[in-house]
């Protein structure tokens, strides 16, 4: 029973695969990295300063802003998926970009999906920071501005946990990617998507490799999460 | 001249009544003790005197601005004056740029933060510490990062919020050393708050007493202790003697009030035919016999009735007519063989009864 089962085949075969360096593995793997970590850089670029915003200025509604970002963290994947595929097609408006089924719009609609979480969480890291620390920031004579960045760097370890669990979600989805990339082999498959084609066609040696190695990233996440919380 | 101001200060947070009516003066040089129970507004007025945050009303003038109607010169002031709070605040970064920090904000140069920061470690005794992660010291080391944080910025008014509330009396002693020094050496203004009596009266040359949200009282050490001007100050500068009384008499600038039926001589000229007299119990000396020579004006016997350690003191009741409770020295209760009971003598000076007009019941 054991011999000729085809998971153990797979898993055996997965390990080949991996140790070997197959060049499909590698290069999936290398897409999907740069597809996420891409996403992720330009979300932080975007939500850091926008989440700070919230945080710093009062204003009407502020607290029904936070409210829906943090409702826009649990956002089906599918929805945003829909939602840029929409955008970016043909019928959309963004149509003339030609973005859709390429990296760019995956990268485009990456960093869409994880925006939120990333505004959301770095408005609760600089929250975060109590009020006798705010108090002790202003009686040392801090400017306005002195302030703020004072603030942000002392959050700077919460804020980077935030970033980093974007990226998390970001390489470990499959939805937005299937819809918005469309899985073309060679230009927009990733590490999920191959998955999800190669469990189809009973190609389990491939999916075991790439799921030993999307398992090996959220891990890395992971750890880099704690080293970056132990601060 | 008096370099801090207020008149009716006011503030709430939301429907909560946290300061009113709040007159206060401080004069350059001079360190003041605010003291009173938890909750009575200590620190949320030194955060309105410090600038940190402005008050809802009345007249705030610092350094002889009026800071009201200046609210443009506030970080400017603010730069003028430091503050140091209950709890350690230390930023997670190296001790060298927690103390460095103020300096930072002012803009001074590399070198001469430099300098600074590194003679204000030396003084708080932290120079071993320099380059610690500040969040790694213990709570009484982070308060001194805290102090060097706001020593280095030379403040010409130091505000401290209960700065040793959380500290072993080791770095208390070292914090209150420090300040006082600062005080004697540099002449910068102090304003400390405390609910320890003790360090009200170690530190302060002049102490207010805060009660539910206003000053209920200001002057010298040993007027808020022996004359306080009210019930609820009396009960919270701990003393332990406050009897309701009637005045029978004034003459030779004694008054003679009768409480239970015991009549005891006071200095103070009588504010109210109803009063409250208030004695400290450490004024009243219990003796074994009728004393020879005494020049306490009240002299009479009493029966012990009960005897309660609270080290190094013991508090003991004794009953003349009415309750008395004497502070005496564990060692002086032993020499008397103090016992329930027994038949003492009590000698207590006019000047130590303190009579204030009688309030309502409590």
């Amino acid at each position: 029973m054991v011999n000729g089962s085809p998971i153990v085949e797979g898993f055996i075969e997965a390990i080949n695969l991996i140790i070997t360096l197959n060049p499909q593995v590698v290069e999936i793997t290398i897409r999907s990295l740069y597809i996420s970590l891409t996403a992720t850089f330009f979300a932080a670029l975007i939500a850091l300063p926008a989440g700070a915003l919230i945080y710093f200025y009062e204003f009407r509604g502020k607290h029904a802003v936070v409210s829906t970002l943090q409702t826009l963290y649990a956002l089906p994947t599918v929805i945003v998926g829909l939602l840029m595929f929409l955008l970016l097609s043909n019928i959309g408006p963004f149509g003339f970009l030609r973005l859709l089924y390429t990296p760019g719009g995956m990268i485009v609609t990456q960093t869409v999906l994880i925006i939120p979480l990333l505004m959301g969480l770095t408005v609760s890291a600089l929250s975060g920071i109590d009020r006798d620390k705010r108090y002790t920031i202003t009686a040392l004579g801090a400017s306005r501005f002195q302030t703020v960045t004072t603030i942000i760097m002392e959050a700077r370890f919460a804020v980077m946990s935030g970033v980093l669990l974007g990226f998390g979600r970001a390489i470990a989805e499959v939805g937005t990617v299937m819809i918005v990339g469309g899985n073309i082999r060679g230009a927009t498959r990733v590490l999920t998507t191959a998955i999800a084609l190669n469990t189809s066609m009973a190609n389990y040696s491939m999916s075991i490799a790439l799921g030993i190695i999307l398992l090996g990233v959220a891990l890395g996440v992971n750890i880099a999460l704690s080293l970056v919380q132990r601060r | 001249m008096a370099i801090i101001e207020a008149h009716s200060i006011r503030k709430s947070y939301g429907s909560l009544e946290v300061l009113h009516d709040v007159d206060l003066s401080v004069q350059e040089g001079e360190i003041l003790g605010l003291i009173g129970p938890s909750g009575s507004g200590k620190s949320t007025l030194l955060r309105i005197l410090d600038l940190i945050e402005p008050s809802d009303g009345g007249a705030l003038s610092l350094f002889g601005i009026d800071v009201v109607a200046e609210r443009g010169r506030w970080l400017d002031l603010r730069r003028r004056m430091g503050m140091l709070f209950q709890r350690p605040i230390v930023f997670n970064a190296s001790v060298y740029d927690n103390v460095a920090m103020g300096l930072r904000y002012r803009g001074a140069s590399s070198d001469d933060i430099d300098r600074r920061v590194k003679e204000a470690l030396e003084a708080v005794g932290l120079s071993r510490y320099i380059g610690s992660r500040a969040t790694d010291l213990s709570g009484g080391e982070q308060q001194r990062v805290a102090l060097s944080r706001v020593l280095v910025t030379d403040p010409e008014i130091l505000f401290l919020d209960e700065p040793t509330a959380n500290l072993d009396p080791g770095s208390t002693a070292t914090i209150e050393a420090i300040v006082a020094r600062l005080n004697r050496e540099e002449g910068t203004t102090v304003l400390i708050s405390t609910h320890d009596l003790s360090q009200g009266q170690r530190l302060a040359h002049r102490v207010a007493v805060m009660i539910e949200g206003t000053v209920a009282q200001a002057g010298s050490p040993r007027e808020i202790f022996h004359e306080p001007r009210d019930q609820k100050i009396a009960r919270f500068v701990g003393v332990q003697n406050i009897i309701p009384g009637r005045v029978v008499s004034r003459k030779e600038g004694l008054t003679t009030v009768e409480a239970g039926g015991r009549q005891i001589v006071s200095t103070t000229p009588p504010p109210a035919e109803e009063v409250t007299v208030v004695i400290r119990g450490e004024d009243i000396s219990l003796h074994r016999r009728e004393p020879g020579y005494e020049e306490a004006e009240n002299l009479f016997p009493a029966t012990v009735t009960s005897i309660e350690p609270t080290a190094p003191f013991v508090n003991v009741t004794v009953h003349c007519g009415c309750d008395l409770v004497a502070l005496v020295t564990a060692r002086r209760a032993e020499a008397l063989g103090l016992a329930a009971g027994m038949q003492v003598w009590v000698s207590l000076q006019a000047k130590a009864v303190h009579l204030i007009p009688r309030e309502g019941p409590g």
